[in-house]
Parts: C-alpha cells; sequence; structure tokens
C-alpha cells in the first residue's frame, strides 16, 4: 500500500504544543509511507484539496490523517479520500489535537507521542481492505417520546413532513409543563392559548398516533428500524368510550387524591381528568387513592359514566411499533428542594415552588386564579421570591443555573401586582440572567413599572412568627450590595425551584443507548455544532431533556430535530455501515459462541457441506465486536477492527 | 517538569509506556471531551480506539504486557448505559478475569485497570488517567524490559 500522511496544524490548536513539521518528517520513515506533508487546516477547502491532489499525483492506496478526533473529522475526510478515488475506508485519523496537543503540556513529550499515535494509525491502515455500504430499507415512522412543548413541535413538524408519528407520553394528557403555566414570558401571553391549539393539533392530525400514559418499555434495533416496546399503563377507563364528560369526577367519593397537575395544591378525586383543555380529554383512575379498587365497595363512577367506560379490571397493556428513528423530549422535573432545612424543608405551608404559585395564579387553577395562600386561605400582601434554590448550588450537587428562572419570577412578580394592586413583591437574586430578545427589558419592567423591590443577596432562613395582622414569615437574607441584613415580612413565599432532567430520563437514555451527564440530561453529540444529533444514529433531542431552555429555544429545538428526521428518512433507504463482522469459515468450528454472544441476533447457524458454521446477516450486525472478542479460533472477524489491526497497533507502540 | 524519554532508566524522568483501549461511544468521546475542556493529562498514555469495551480480547492486553508495556487501561461505558446494549456487562467479566490471572504470569495486577467513563465526563477521565500514570510510574519500569535490546524508532526518527 502506497500511504499517504497529512498532519494538520490546526492553525495554532495543534502547532503550539506539537511540532508537527517533526511528525510529518517522521512519518516519511514509517512503513509503507511514500508522502507526508503539513498543512494549516486540514479540513479547509484546500486543506481537503491537496489531500486530493496528493492521492493523485502519488498514486497513494491509503491516507492517514492526523489532526482531531475522528469522532468530529472522520466523515469529512472519508468524503474527500473518496472524491479522489480511493475507498472511502483506506482511511485513518490519529487524533493528536483532543488527545494530545489539548491535553499535554510539554512540546516534546507531545510530538513523540503524536509521532506514535501516526504510526499506529499506519501500521491499522496498512491491514485495512476496501469496504462498500449497502442500502437498508427505513421505516417512514418516528416515535417521540415525551408530549411537552418541544414534543409537540418535533411531532407536528415530522407529521406534516408526510411521517407517520408515534407521540408517547408519560402522563395522562400532553402539553408538559407549559400546560401548567398561567402566562409566558417575556409578552405575559397566555400560555393556554398559545399552546391549546397545537395540542388539539396533535389530537386531529391523521398522521399522529399519540399514546398518552404510556411509557417506553424497551428500544431494540438501530436507525431505520427500531422496535419500540411501548407499555400503556391501566387507567381502568376505556378511553375508546370515555367522552370526557365529567361527570364521574363530580360522583366520586374519594375526594383527597394528590393533584399532579396541580403540583399538589388542593386534592383532587380519585377519578379525574387532569385539566379542562387536556388532550386527550379522558378520565383516568389513580388506583391508589380509588376506594372500589382498595376495598371492591363503591363503583359510583361506573355508575354515573352515561358511556360505560369505567373498566375496574383493566390491566397494562404491552405493544410494540416500529420507527425509523426516536426523537427524545422528556423535559424536566423541579429538582428536590426539601433539601433545604433553612427554607423549611418543606415543613411551612405557605413556602411553595413557583410551578405551585404559577397553579395559583391560573383561572383554570384550583383557587380559579385568585392568589391564596394554602395555609389560611387568606390573600398575601407580601410577597416574597427566593431565587436559585438549588441551581448555582454545588452544595446541593446542582452547580449549573437552571435558565428560566430569572424570567418566570419577574413575570410571577408583574403578575403578583396586577393580580392585588396593593402588594409589595421582593426578589432575593444572585445575578439577573436575563439573555433574550426582550428579556432584559422584561425584568425591567418588573422592577420599574411593577415596583417589585430586587433585593441581590441569599435568604439565611425563613420562620414562621405571629404578628398583629397574623401569622407571617420572617425572611432574613443580606443585601449584599447594600451591605445590610435584610429582614421581610412575608405571607407567602415563593422558591424558584431549580430544574434537572426527567425523573426516569437516565432509564430512557439507557434504553436508547445514548449517554446522560451526571445531572441526567442526554448528552448530545456535539456541544456546539451537533446540539439535536446523539452519537446513537436515527436518536435526536428536543427540549430541556438535553439541557434546560425555555420555550422558545425548546420550540426551536422541536423543530430542528424534526428537520433531522425528516432528512434522515426523506429517501426512504439508509446506508449501513460496513464495518461488520465476517467469518473465516476453514476456521469456523460451529460452536455457536458467537450466535449466543450478539446483541442482535446478527449471527446465525448455518450448513456448509454438513458442518454447522456461523454466518453474520450484515444488515443486521451493528459492528461492535464482541463476537470477534469471543471466538476462540479467531475465525469472525469484525472488518476494519481486526484482531491483527489491534495486535498492529500494539506492537507499534511497544516498538516505540 | 523534566523531559520524559523511555529509555531513561530514571523512574523520574522516564515516560511510562501505557495503552489504553477506549470504546468509540463513551469514554473515547470522555476522553475527547477533556481535550475540549482542556483538562490536561500527563502523556504517557496511547490510546487505541475500539468500537466497544466488548470487543477487547484479553489477548490485546496480555499481548501489550509481555511485548513491554509498562501499563494497559480499559475503559468503556458505564455498566448499563452501553451504545452494543450489553456489551461492556461482558468486558467486565472478562476484565476481572484477567485482572486476577495476571500474577500467575508474573505480572503485577496493578499493571492493568479498568474504568468506566461516559462521553460527557471530560473531568473524570483526566482523574482515572492522572492517577493511574502515576500509579505506574510508581510501580516502576516493567521488568520484563529490563534486559530488552534498546531500540528507539522515534530516535530513529530524530525525535
Amino acid at each position: 500500500m502506497r500511504i499517504g500522511v497529512f498532519i494538520c496544524h490546526c492553525g495554532s490548536n495543534i502547532a503550539a504544543t506539537v511540532d508537527v513539521p517533526e511528525v510529518a518528517a517522521a512519518a516519511r520513515r514509517m512503513p509503507e509511507v511514500v508522502y507526508a506533508s503539513d498543512n494549516m487546516y486540514s479540513c479547509s477547502e484546500p486543506g481537503q484539496q491537496a489531500i486530493v491532489e496528493a492521492i493523485q499525483a502519488h498514486n497513494l492506496g491509503g491516507v492517514v490523517v492526523a489532526s482531531c478526533s475522528p469522532r468530529m473529522h472522520e466523515p469529512t475526510f472519508r468524503k474527500a479520500v473518496e472524491r479522489a478515488g480511493l475507498n472511502r475506508y483506506l482511511f485513518e485519523m490519529a487524533n493528536i489535537r483532543e488527545h494530545v496537543a489539548w491535553v499535554g503540556k510539554h512540546k516534546r513529550a507531545n510530538t513523540a507521542k503524536a509521532t506514535e499515535l501516526v504510526l499506529m494509525a499506519v501500521e491499522k491502515l496498512r491491514l485495512n481492505r476496501t469496504l462498500a455500504p449497502r442500502k437498508i430499507p427505513a421505516t417512514r415512522k418516528v416515535l417521540v417520546v415525551g408530549g411537552g412543548v418541544a414534543g409537540i413541535q418535533a411531532a407536528l413538524d415530522c407529521a406534516e413532513g408526510g411521517l407517520s408519528v408515534v407521540l408517547v407520553e408519560r402522563e395522562p394528557s400532553i402539553g408538559g409543563k407549559m400546560s401548567k403555566l398561567d402566562k409566558t414570558f417575556p409578552t405575559i401571553d397566555c400560555s393556554s392559548c398559545v399552546l391549546g391549539p397545537k395540542m388539539v393539533e396533535v389530537a386531529q392530525h391523521e398522521h399522529i398516533d399519540l399514546h398518552a400514559y404510556s411509557e417506553i418499555v424497551s428500544v431494540t434495533g438501530y436507525v431505520g428500524n427500531f422496535a419500540v416496546t411501548i407499555r400503556k399503563k391501566a387507567a381502568y377507563v376505556d378511553w375508546e368510550k370515555c367522552t370526557g364528560c365529567g361527570l364521574c369526577m363530580e360522583r366520586c367519593p374519594s375526594l383527597k387524591a394528590h393533584d399532579r397537575f396541580n403540583e399538589g395544591i388542593g386534592a383532587t378525586t380519585a377519578i379525574n381528568i387532569p385539566f379542562p383543555q387536556a388532550i386527550p380529554k379522558k378520565a383516568t383512575i389513580s388506583a391508589a387513592h380509588c376506594i372500589r379498587l382498595k376495598t371492591g365497595k363503591c363503583g359510583a363512577c361506573a355508575k354515573a359514566c352515561p358511556s360505560g367506560a369505567i373498566d375496574y379490571e383493566d390491566q397494562d397493556r404491552e405493544f410494540t411499533v416500529t420507527v425509523g428513528a426516536v426523537v427524545a423530549a422528556t423535559g424536566y422535573d423541579l429538582t428536590d428542594w426539601k433539601v433545604y432545612g433553612e427554607y423549611g424543608a418543606g415543613r411551612y405551608p405557605d413556602v411553595i415552588t413557583a410551578l405551585q404559585y404559577e397553579r395559583l395564579l391560573t383561572a383554570s387553577g384550583p383557587t380559579q386564579g385568585r392568589i391564596k395562600r394554602p395555609s389560611d386561605g387568606k390573600e398575601p400582601k407580601t410577597v416574597v421570591f427566593i431565587q436559585c434554590v438549588g441551581s448555582r448550588d454545588p452544595s446541593v450537587g446542582r452547580p449549573y443555573c437552571s435558565g428560566f428562572c430569572c424570567m418566570y419570577t419577574a413575570k410571577q412578580a408583574i403578575q403578583t401586582k396586577e393580580h392585588l394592586p396593593d402588594s409589595q413583591s421582593y426578589v432575593f437574586y444572585l445575578d439577573i440572567r436575563a439573555p433574550g430578545k426582550g428579556y432584559d427589558e422584561f425584568t425591567r419592567r418588573a422592577q420599574e413599572e411593577y415596583g417589585a423591590a430586587y433585593v441581590r443577596g441569599r435568604v439565611s432562613m425563613l420562620y414562621p412568627i405571629k404578628t398583629p395582622d397574623g401569622e407571617k414569615l420572617l425572611v432574613r437574607g443580606a443585601d449584599t450590595l447594600a451591605g445590610s441584613q435584610v429582614e421581610v415580612e412575608a405571607d407567602l413565599v415563593v422558591l424558584a425551584v431549580g430544574a434537572g432532567a426527567a425523573e426516569h430520563a437516565p432509564r430512557l437514555a439507557e434504553k436508547l443507548r445514548i449517554p446522560y451527564d451526571a445531572h441526567g440530561f442526554f448528552l448530545e453529540g456535539h456541544p456546539t455544532l451537533k446540539p439535536i444529533e446523539t452519537n446513537t444514529a436515527g436518536v435526536y433531542l428536543a427540549g430541556a431533556c438535553q439541557g434546560l431552555k425555555d420555550i422558545p429555544a425548546s420550540v426551536a429545538q422541536g423543530s430542528g430535530a424534526a428537520a433531522k428526521v425528516l432528512g434522515l428518512l426523506s429517501r426512504g433507504e439508509l446506508e449501513s455501515d460496513p464495518q461488520t463482522a465476517g467469518v473465516n469459515l476453514t476456521r469456523c468450528t460451529g460452536c455457536g459462541k458467537c450466535i449466543d454472544i450478539c446483541p442482535y441476533g446478527a449471527v446465525q447457524e448455518l450448513e456448509v457441506r454438513g458442518k454447522p458454521k456461523a454466518g453474520v446477516i450484515e444488515a443486521v450486525c451493528q459492528g461492535c465486536g464482541l463476537c470477534t472478542a469471543t471466538c476462540p479460533q479467531g475465525a469472525i472477524q469484525l472488518s476494519h477492527c481486526t484482531d491483527n489491526q489491534i495486535l498492529a497497533e500494539v506492537e507499534a507502540l511497544c516498538r516505540c | 517538569m523534566p523531559l520524559l524519554n523511555k529509555h531513561d532508566r530514571r523512574p523520574e524522568h522516564r515516560e511510562a509506556r501505557i495503552v489504553g483501549f477506549l470504546c468509540n461511544w463513551c469514554s473515547y468521546g470522555g476522553a475527547d471531551t477533556a481535550g475540549v475542556g482542556r483538562y490536561s493529562q500527563p502523556s504517557d498514555l496511547r490510546i487505541i480506539r475500539v468500537p466497544c469495551s466488548g470487543r477487547v480480547n484479553p489477548l490485546f492486553i496480555l499481548k501489550a504486557l509481555l511485548n513491554g508495556a509498562d501499563g494497559v487501561l480499559v475503559s468503556g461505558c458505564h455498566p448499563r448505559d452501553c451504545h452494543y446494549a450489553e456489551g461492556n456487562f461482558y468486558a467486565r467479566r472478562r476484565l476481572e478475569a484477567v485482572k486476577r490471572f495476571l500474577p500467575t504470569l508474573g505480572i503485577d495486577p496493578r499493571r492493568f485497570e479498568y474504568s468506566w467513563v461516559s462521553a460527557a465526563e471530560g473531568g473524570r477521565w483526566q482523574k482515572v488517567v492522572t492517577e493511574f500514570t502515576a500509579q505506574i510510574h510508581s510501580l516502576g519500569p516493567s521488568p520484563l524490559m529490563a534486559d530488552a535490546p534498546e531500540f528507539d524508532f522515534l530516535k530513529e526518527c530524530g525525535i
């Protein structure tokens, strides 16, 4: 093989700590290398052109590029090599930026390391073979997990683009966190008025198959053809028959069920429809609270239901769908703020979360939009907002900024003034973070037009006190700008509780085989350039599950994910990765170990001249190489990552 | 920091020869994340990219150690979070068996470690590399190479 080696300076990214020309000079002495050069930016247009020209001028049969991570630019260079008429798999990369230049300080040690990595790549390349991708049919159907605003947007855009959509939501209704909000910033627009029509569109769209109150059980398969098992949780109501009239709720005698939709403000009936605009508008029985399901005696809802939809024998049902791509849009959940003993750890009823406050502000909420404090139902005169509760606080393991709390706190301060004109709001903040169109102006309006008093500092403690005006909460904190202590007698305290990944997000990530970070957020393909893709082909991210973001950004990412899915499935077929396993039949003894170990069932038993042998179904093989590591004979080999290739790399290293 | 050289027998001046086998999806990504975040590390480790930690044949580890590597590190996705669903479960069993088998070959088992680092964990990768490199330095050069003939490809190349 005539090998060409191209060492990239990457501007000064590599060249600052690696002697690039010296690595190129060393490469010229490596086996089968006939050409080596260094380029300023190999990935740039002239850089790629230089590779193409060198392949043609020197009749190269293989190329090594030493530059950034292959996870970044391997596809780029493979295309360049192909343009020069070479098979794209006669190419290897040495990662001398992320693994050398950016982590090592010593230039000579870095240069030596870069040279060895190039030598390893050359040794591997010498054993590369030409490979050709195959076409595989793709299912023109997409699964969207999560029916919040990001998932709704992704589902609608995919459906408009002509794809079939399966939308799965764990709660009885879609709408997500946005459906719980009264108003949205920075315009104080009505949340349910802007979201409601989108939810209705989902319900009515001919291409969208909505499964509310359902969860993902398992995901198998791979891009183009994922087999997804979905569990429809037992609602104890036949949704085919339920008309959403709500008569059952009126008759239900179990009145103390936890109201999930209203964030536990007030209670609800054991059988309920979460909110008037719910999609689908169907009743669900909470088994933990239903008297009939607990004791066998009741049946009031069954008697009340005019359509005979109640079914106490209902059970979870599982079914499987095949989809070509998956959009994960599982959103966020509030973090546990009860770790804060200084804020009462949940003991004081008048210390509530901002999301609970949102339910108090909403006309469709438990108080019909009148602000009443939970302890005694009185209207508060003084409301204290405390920001960054579980955000920007490494002491509780939440070092990050939740991003949207500054804005909704300002919005809630404005709404408080509008609901209660003689009230006074205090906002304890660390910094006001309002980077967005019209955002900073909005927080200023809260202060200047609506008179919210902003105090820069943390609240150190709060505790209940008795005053002539009744029971209040004494909020004690610091004003770090004035350098003084502050005490406020508050009627109601609203905590801007930080957000974290949705409760079961890591379990979903494991099913989708995508990585997640220490806080449970799904990991994007690249922090700047691939914010929607994941490292698993065919799985995309939308909304807060990837990282906290506000509604406009979630909607944008939902549309972005839909565009990615539409692009992926537009042709109806995909190119499979040809780096699959293959069997050397003369070596194979037919022991069947590879058949047992393959996670995809891609190896099957064949009969060759009366003897059992292993055979690989190339379209199913995903190239993990488990079989190769298991085969006692070394008969089954993963192409491009054969035992001999890895050993060649090891030996090259040990030789240096 | 003194100039490191594999053939300098003074332990504090000598760069160790450490081979890393990293799965493409998690640990290789984690090493990339560490690079992008400029988490500085000792430069002794050389990384070989494999699709899955389950692809690592114990033979590779033994070959490296018997051919004179001072240490071998295998790193994959966290158990349960494997890109190939279950590859790292197989890896975990195999790698633990290898570790226990090393003394039989007369190799100090501390010369071989395995770890689980996700693509998000740049800081963790820095810690794993730094600690393992320090461990290998404290063990000193591989005794298998004590009387090996001197051949230095880099010196041949003028580096």
